[in-house]
């Protein structure tokens, strides 16, 4: 475990010259990476990948069966600060231009990673119609059709309308960066506007409908125009927003606010499990709640998402001694190589519903196929982290810039 | 391989006969359960003694060739009906066509009141709106409208969701769609037979294996047959469950 630690090490002392404001710049850039942010994108994905994997009972440790926010926003929260705080470095030292630059290039990263994780599903749909056939799934296999008039579909998927199902999260992921530079640009120097333009774009999408048109009907399942409010936000947060709310977090009416909601939406969530207590909810709080809407980023799920990051801000330090601990150290190492981890999970889902399928679909199976995968997980971040820091010690020079790919610098 | 993979078919073929027994389906019962009455239903029942009741759905309320005729669920669920409801006339109509969506079918409900008068619908709806990725909120204002129209010409609702199908499950993401249904029979107090779970139940226990491929409809005849028994049973417990809330009043 030597290698990933130095690994850890090595990027605090890449990250330290920073600490060096640049003149004239009105706001406090978070000086050096938070380990906390790589545990929790790590879990994140792990329960992405949990989520992905149909009927699989292991799913049930994910919180999205404990209230009404799910790893979606930690993940896109979490990608919002990281952004910030690598690209914000970055067009503080060298530039508007370059940063830009830098951020297009991860995005058209992303897009590629989003085509070929696209591959892999058409080349599992293609078996799947060569090989099943049941009298009684005759309206379920009417989904292959597509496949029938590749034309269609392959433009529609290279122009990101078509998205095969648990394939949405890297397309909204993909419109954010792309829109990120001039919002960065404007964090940087009226982060309180920028704020409040994203809440705005945010209300008008829910007053106007404002969405992605999708293929073949309907449109996209994360609404870039709602899910922009949460990266916004955590890209604020690393640009100085989180010492500023420090003293809100702090208080002790928030912290009660946020359990108190967090023990409201865990029961709410209860009832759906169990609809025999659904009564006991009273009409007119169904009427207000109902649809709790993921697509559009409901407030309900947003202000899900801030009392746990109320919570977890406060009872995980960022001194947090088990952040050091052998134990976390996988969830770190999947958080950093976030974009790479993400897609095999994608693929692992699928191959795991696969061997569910054609295998054994029993508890033991699903239990088998989460933990491999997970395995898997871990086993590429960690060679990831082992060819990167090999890679930087064989050029002899090290890694100069907080660049996006660098181990611990990903956004 | 090529001598082994036949012999292994068959001893899955052997094992699958003896689970396949569509008996043990019923188990399932503890899945059906009517959290609303259906009052039109039962007025209809103790006033003339008769219950007209239509099929509004899309292929999987069908089943192709000779089946369609003896064992879709409708067929079953006409003899179900009649047994449990003895003394009343029971007709049992299948109106369902090939790709509907929620709306589409919503569009057809004044033609269907006009020409069948049923006094309960049974609308299986969300499978076409799932595989075409219809907006939720679109899908969710043609299911109440529908309720609503339905309501208004003297006919209850009962609600059927998607069928648990493991191999096309990734593919299509049924699941906002039927957590979208659950609300709506919820908040309209519309019974809904939740055949996505019972389906999977069945999957799960070992009752039917939804993942194997044939092309023989035995299997989709028996499935077809336990789901028209249990809708029988979430019928009649609606119509009991009107019957006490009269009562009740």
């Amino acid at each position: 475990m030597d290698q990933p630690r130095s690994a850890l090490t090595q990027h605090a002392d890449v990250a330290a010259p920073s600490l060096r404001q640049a003149p004239g710049a009105s706001v406090v850039v978070a000086a050096r990476r938070d380990v906390r942010l790589d545990l929790f994108r790590g879990l994140a994905l792990w329960l992405i990948f949990l989520d992905h994997i149909p009927s699989n009972a292991v799913s049930w440790v994910t919180i999205r069966n404990y209230g009404f926010s799910d790893a979606t926003e930690i993940f896109v929260f979490i990608s919002g600060y990281t952004a910030a705080f690598v690209y914000g470095r970055a067009m503080r030292e060298r530039g508007f231009v370059l940063a830009t630059a830098r951020v297009l290039r991860r995005a058209w990263q992303i897009y590629a990673a989003h085509i070929f994780l696209f591959m892999i599903y058409m080349a599992e749909i293609a078996y799947v119609a060569g090989s099943f056939d049941n009298p009684l799934y005759a309206e379920e296999m009417g989904i292959l059709d597509f496949l029938k008039q590749p034309d269609v579909t392959l433009v529609q998927a290279l122009m990101l309308k078509f998205k095969p199902a648990g394939m949405d999260v890297l397309p909204l992921y993909i419109i954010l960066l792309v829109e990120f530079p001039p919002l960065l640009w404007l964090l940087l120097r009226l982060p309180v506007l920028a704020l409040a333009a994203s809440v705005a774009l945010y209300a008008l999408s829910w007053q106007f409908d404002w969405n992605m048109p999708a293929y073949p009907s309907g449109q996209w399942t994360f609404n870039p125009f709602a899910w922009q409010l949460i990266f916004v936000f955590g890209a604020w947060c690393a640009l100085g927003g989180s010492d500023r709310l420090a003293p809100l977090i702090r208080s002790p009416a928030v912290q009660g606010l946020a359990v108190a909601y967090l023990l409201f939406a865990f029961l709410i969530t209860l009832t759906w499990y169990f609809p025999r207590y659904g009564h006991y909810v009273p009409r007119w709080l169904a009427d207000f709640m109902y649809p709790i809407d993921k697509v559009n980023l409901d407030p309900l799920r947003f202000a899900h998402f801030l009392a746990l990051a109320v919570l977890t801000v406060r009872f995980v330090p960022h001194d947090w001694p088990p952040l050091k601990s052998r134990l976390l150290w996988p969830l770190v190492l999947c958080g950093r190589h976030s974009l790479e981890v993400f897609c095999l999970g994608v693929f692992l889902a699928f191959a795991g519903h696969f061997f569910l399928v054609e295998v054994s679909d029993r508890l033991s199976a699903q239990i088998l196929v989460s933990a491999l995968g997970i395995a898997a997980m871990i086993a590429t971040a960690w060679l990831l982290s082992w060819y990167k820091s090999a890679e930087g010690r064989a050029s002899g020079s090290g890694p100069k810039q907080p660049d996006a790919d660098l181990a611990g610098g990903e956004a | 391989m090529r001598t082994l993979l036949p012999a292994l078919a068959g001893l899955f073929a052997c094992a699958g006969a003896t689970l396949a027994q569509a008996g043990n389906c019923m188990d399932a019962t503890a899945l059906v359960h009517a959290d609303a009455g259906v009052p039109r239903a039962a007025a209809a029942i103790a006033s003339r003694h008769e219950l007209r009741v239509a099929v509004a759905g899309s292929t999987s309320s069908t089943l192709a060739g000779q089946g369609g005729t003896r064992a879709a669920y409708p067929v079953t669920l006409q003899s179900a009906l009649s047994e449990r409801l003895p003394g009343v006339g029971v007709s049992v109509v299948n109106t369902a066509k090939p790709r509907q969506t929620a709306a589409d079918m919503q569009a057809g409900f004044g033609q269907l009141l006009a020409e069948q008068k049923p006094a309960l619908v049974i609308w299986q709806t969300g499978t076409a709106d799932a595989m075409r990725g219809i907006d939720l909120d679109q899908f969710r204002a043609a299911l109440e409208k529908g309720i609503e129209q339905l309501r208004a010409d003297g006919a209850d609702v009962v609600l059927m969701n998607m069928q648990y199908s493991p191999r096309t499950e990734f593919m299509i993401a049924v699941d906002n769609y039927a957590e979208m249904m659950r609300g709506v029979a919820l908040r309209e107090e519309v019974p809904l037979f939740d055949r996505l779970a019972v389906m999977k139940e069945w999957n799960d226990e070992g009752t039917f294996d939804l993942s194997a491929t044939t092309k023989n409809s035995e299997m989709a005849e028996q499935v077809h047959g336990c789901i028209g028994r249990l809708l029988a049973y979430l019928v009649v417990e609606a119509v009991d469950f009107a019957k006490e809330a009269k009562q009740g009043k």
